[in-house]
């Protein structure tokens, strides 16, 4: 039976990896209570500060293809609640769940004053640790904090130094996504004495507009703000943005991972690029904090499957298999196959192929999709009666005619037909023995 | 009887609709599990080839006019179609999802959203061009049903002047007429009439070969479009065929949804095609406490589609193999029941098909205070038979399929005349084939 319990950067230690990310869902003590009932191994508080006044109207969405929220982009500010409410509930949960993090975010102005009063306040209350937040992109950012910080490496590692004078407890840096380089200021918040980073925090977005309107969500009384986008949508870049702090040797700090982890798949992959913990908040935003059973089951069955016991057991074991395009090999080919039985006969492949890389599928007996879709068209149809009329039957079998071939030859296995494949298993990228060594374009390059 | 008349207020209730309109959000989730194939199958079923997965795109992008121009641009009967086509034996039945283990996509309904919002948007079809050569041309299409108004509306938009002749106080032909009220309301069928002399297309109530002598109409237009539907109803040829009671299953039809009109308690249908079960389910809606359908051959042979029977069975109607009728018995003046004598199947002949033969001293009666004969339509081109070189067999005009051309070039042929009674769909593929037909001869003979 795996073992999730963890002790993150030094010294936050948690029943599991998972933790709800600094946001609406940690707003207050009896939200991160009943969090944890659910199963939450930790909570980062909705950043403390002194508080705002927020707009109403404040998170806008992208749906796709009929699905709600693939990504989510809110304009809310840090907590709206007095710092005094903030850390005397801190107080509370921490008296009642000792044994699950809590770690207070925090963001006030740029004074070193400031920081210290907030930090000693925030430990003498219980918390853990401490995520310094440099990385929320809206609002604040106009009065000098969040990204206003994270987006400069020269202030985040001052700030941070500024903290780690009187912080006793783990400090984490969060950081912003939007910037030209990350590793940047994840360095800078090494020198500045940081003991985790996490990342990353929202990306800056403008969601959508209404076309009835013409106004720009979400919409505050005509007009709105650019926000910070989050949700499944930004995986990807969340991922990449992890592994270039991961990999990158000046930084060497433990990173909680964020951007779109909606269940136990995308949390394997964050602990599989150097991720110590997880963070989660639009998945818990969107469906409650249920979400978080299946996200132990799920790991734990997979570590079980995979025979790790721990966390530690597969932390970081992606990182080496990512590389720089030189040291790809230019020898390793494959091509593309598709499984005739399976095969449903959509054609997507095909028109994948011709219009979008490098017509090598074909339908033969045309020349070109144009051919095939107007021999199609000229066809004279009539309702077949039943019974009366011999109907073409291919006993639900496709038709050998809309079946697809691939010219291997031809193939330069770029993946595209088995992506808009969408029946598991019929198209499958097959290696080919090339027969030459493995070479990369590096030592071509030194070789020739 | 002017069309304010229809649907008849007491059907509205009497006939719900078979297949209650999508919601929008139902719509949009079914748009979006459509895989969009290249070569659709769908579009190539179609006998109008409409191109399926484009107008469904269309809903999912919620450009509702595209969608629905895109379904007229083939088929300019697209609402009635949406609502009586066979989907389950065309594209329905060809959705790639078939092989798959998965649900196809309800074509039909989606298309019928994209017809709905259409119709009720108010705004009508792009205008016709005004043509240069072509706006002398002018042809008189015979028949007011689906394959006439399809040819008319395609040579409107080729700028050609079109004038529809029709016997009836309504244009529309069975689609007004004769499909049952649960499928199709008279009222939309109307509309798609007015569609199409929106067009520009001009309506004359005439009988052709009565009213208006045929001579006349070729000496006055360049070409006759021959819509003309099927004739009466096949006679049982048995005594008491004329008694009060005795209705053929057109004639039932036409009633109802022209008129308040019950069917008797204990109903007997006679027949086993599409129509017969049409009537039987009216007649139990109508009121009618049992309704038993007769046909000579059995379930396996019933020339109705599945689907319709299934459907009938729901509808409590029974099912009697294996009789056919010998008289309709008689009480003052009255039909009170139908003696039959069973039947038995003869092994298959050349055609394939079973013949019946009776079973000597099997006869037996079956009360009833209603008799529906549902045997089919008779051929009918009365006026023009066998005149004028048009080529007939087996009692349908002869033509050349790609064109609709018949054994007079100055003749063009189209829908149940030809086909011997199919689908509206198919009608509307026949009557738009002849419509490009005569213009491309246009377009060859003005080059030269």
């Amino acid at each position: 039976m795996a073992d999730l319990t963890t002790t993150f950067a030094g010294g936050i230690r948690c029943p599991n990896p998972f933790w709800l990310a600094s946001g609406p869902p940690t707003n207050c003590g009896e939200q991160v209570m009943r969090a944890f009932d659910a199963g939450w191994g930790g909570a980062v508080w909705k950043t403390i500060g002194e508080p705002i006044l927020n707009v109403s109207s404040r998170y806008s969405s992208v749906d796709w293809n009929g699905q709600r929220m693939m990504g989510l982009n809110n304009i809310e500010l840090i907590s709206d609640r007095p710092i005094d409410v903030n850390l005397r509930e801190i107080t509370e949960v921490k008296k009642r769940y000792p044994k699950h993090a809590v770690v207070a975010s925090l963001m006030v102005d740029s004074k070193r004053e400031t920081w210290h009063d907030i930090v000693r306040r925030s430990e003498e209350a219980g918390a853990d640790g401490l995520e310094l937040n440099f990385g929320c992109p809206h609002g604040m950012s106009e009065r000098g904090m969040g990204s206003a910080v994270g987006q400069v490496p020269k202030y985040t590692r001052l700030i941070t130094e500024w903290v780690k004078e009187v912080a006793r407890t783990p400090v984490l840096v969060k950081l912003t996504p939007n910037i030209t380089d990350i590793r940047m200021v994840a360095r800078a918040a090494r020198h500045g004495g940081a003991d985790g980073l996490s990342a990353i925090n929202t990306i800056n977005s403008i969601t959508g507009i209404d076309l009835d309107t013409l106004t720009p969500r979400p919409n505050v009384g005509g007009v709105s703000a650019h926000g910070g986008y989050c949700g499944p949508a930004v995986k990807p870049i969340a991922l990449h943005l992890v592994q270039q702090i991961a990999s990158d040797p000046e930084v060497g700090l433990p990173i909680s991972g964020i951007g779109g982890i909606a269940g136990w798949r995308e949390a394997a992959e964050f602990m599989l690029l150097g991720c110590g913990t997880v963070q989660v908040c639009t998945a818990a935003m969107h469906y409650g904090y249920r979400i978080v059973e299946d996200m132990i089951d799920g790991l734990s069955n997979w570590m079980d499957e995979k025979g790790f016991r721990t966390i530690e057991d597969f932390r970081g074991r992606t990182l080496p298999k990512i590389t720089e395009w030189k040291h790809l090999d230019l020898n390793y080919k494959i091509v593309a196959r598709i499984d005739a039985r399976k095969c449903i006969g959509c054609e997507l492949c095909y028109v994948a192929c011709w219009d979008g890389a490098h017509q090598c599928i074909h339908l033969d007996g045309h020349t070109a999709p144009a051919a095939v879709e107007a021999a199609s068209r000229a066809r004279i149809v009539t309702t077949p009666i039943a019974k009366l009329d011999a109907v073409e039957a291919w006993d639900g079998k496709t038709p050998p005619t809309r079946v697809p071939r691939i010219d291997e030859a031809a193939c330069v296995g770029c993946n595209l037909c088995w992506l808009v494949c969408p029946v598991e298993g019929c198209i499958t990228m097959e290696p080919i023995d090339t027969g030459k060594a493995p070479e990369t374009w590096e030592q071509r390059c030194q070789t020739h | 009887m002017g069309s304010a008349a229809l649907p008849v207020p007491r059907n509205l209730e009497r006939f719900p609709e078979l297949h209650p309109a999508l919601d929008t959000q139902s719509a949009l989730a079914e748009a979006n599990r459509c895989l969009f194939c290249f070569d659709a199958p769908c579009t190539a079923a179609c006998p109008t080839h409409i191109d399926v997965p484009r107008f469904i795109k269309k809903i999912a992008t919620g450009n509702l006019r595209g969608s629905a121009l895109t379904i007229l641009d083939a088929n300019i009967l697209g609402l009635s179609c949406s609502r009586v086509c066979p989907v389950d034996v065309l594209c329905e039945g060809s959705c790639v999802l078939h092989r798959y283990n998965k649900k196809p996509i309800e074509i039909g309904r989606l298309q019928r959203y994209a017809m709905d919002h259409f119709y009720s948007s108010g705004v009508g079809l792009p205008a016709c061009p005004v043509s240069d050569v072509k706006t002398n041309i002018k042809v008189a299409c015979v028949g007011g049903g689906p394959a006439s108004l399809a040819c008319a509306a395609e040579l409107r938009r080729h700028g050609c002047a079109v004038t529809v002749f029709d016997n009836r106080p309504l244009p529309g032909g069975l689609n007004t007429y004769g499909v049952a009220e649960y499928k199709l309301r008279p009222s939309d069928s109307l509309r798609e009439v007015d569609l199409v002399r929106s067009l520009g297309v001009e309506f004359r109530r005439a009988e052709v070969g009565a009213a208006v002598a045929i001579e006349d109409l070729e000496k006055e237009f360049s070409f006759l479009f021959l819509g003309l539907g099927l004739g009466a109803m096949e006679r049982l040829g048995i005594p008491g065929e004329d008694l009060r009671g005795v209705v053929d299953a057109l004639h039932f039809i036409e009633r109802y949804k022209t008129s308040e009109f019950d069917a008797g308690r204990r109903v007997v249908v006679i027949g086993g095609g599409n129509t017969a079960i049409d009537a039987a389910n009216a007649a139990r809606r109508l009121g009618a406490g049992e309704v038993h359908l007769f046909y000579r051959r059995t379930e396996k042979e019933m020339p109705a589609f599945s689907f319709e029977y299934a459907h009938s069975k729901v509808e409590d109607v029974q099912f009697h193999w294996l009789a056919q009728p010998v008289e309709i018995l008689a009480e003052d003046g009255r039909a009170v029941g139908v003696r039959f004598q069973e039947t038995r199947l003869r092994e298959p002949g050349a055609g394939g098909r079973r013949t019946v033969e009776p079973v000597p001293d099997s006869h037996f009666e079956f009360a009833c205070d209603m008799v529906i004969p549902a045997l089919g339509q008779s051929r009918l081109a009365g006026m023009l038979q066998a005149t004028r070189g048009i080529e007939f067999e087996g009692g349908s005009i002869v033509v050349d399929r790609p064109t609709g051309r018949t054994g007079n070039p100055k003749y063009y042929a189209g829908g149940d005349c030809v086909n011997g009674g199919r689908e509206v769909v198919d009608a509307v593929a026949d009557g738009k084939r002849a419509a490009l037909a005569m213009v491309q001869r246009l377009a060859v003979g003005a080059a030269s």
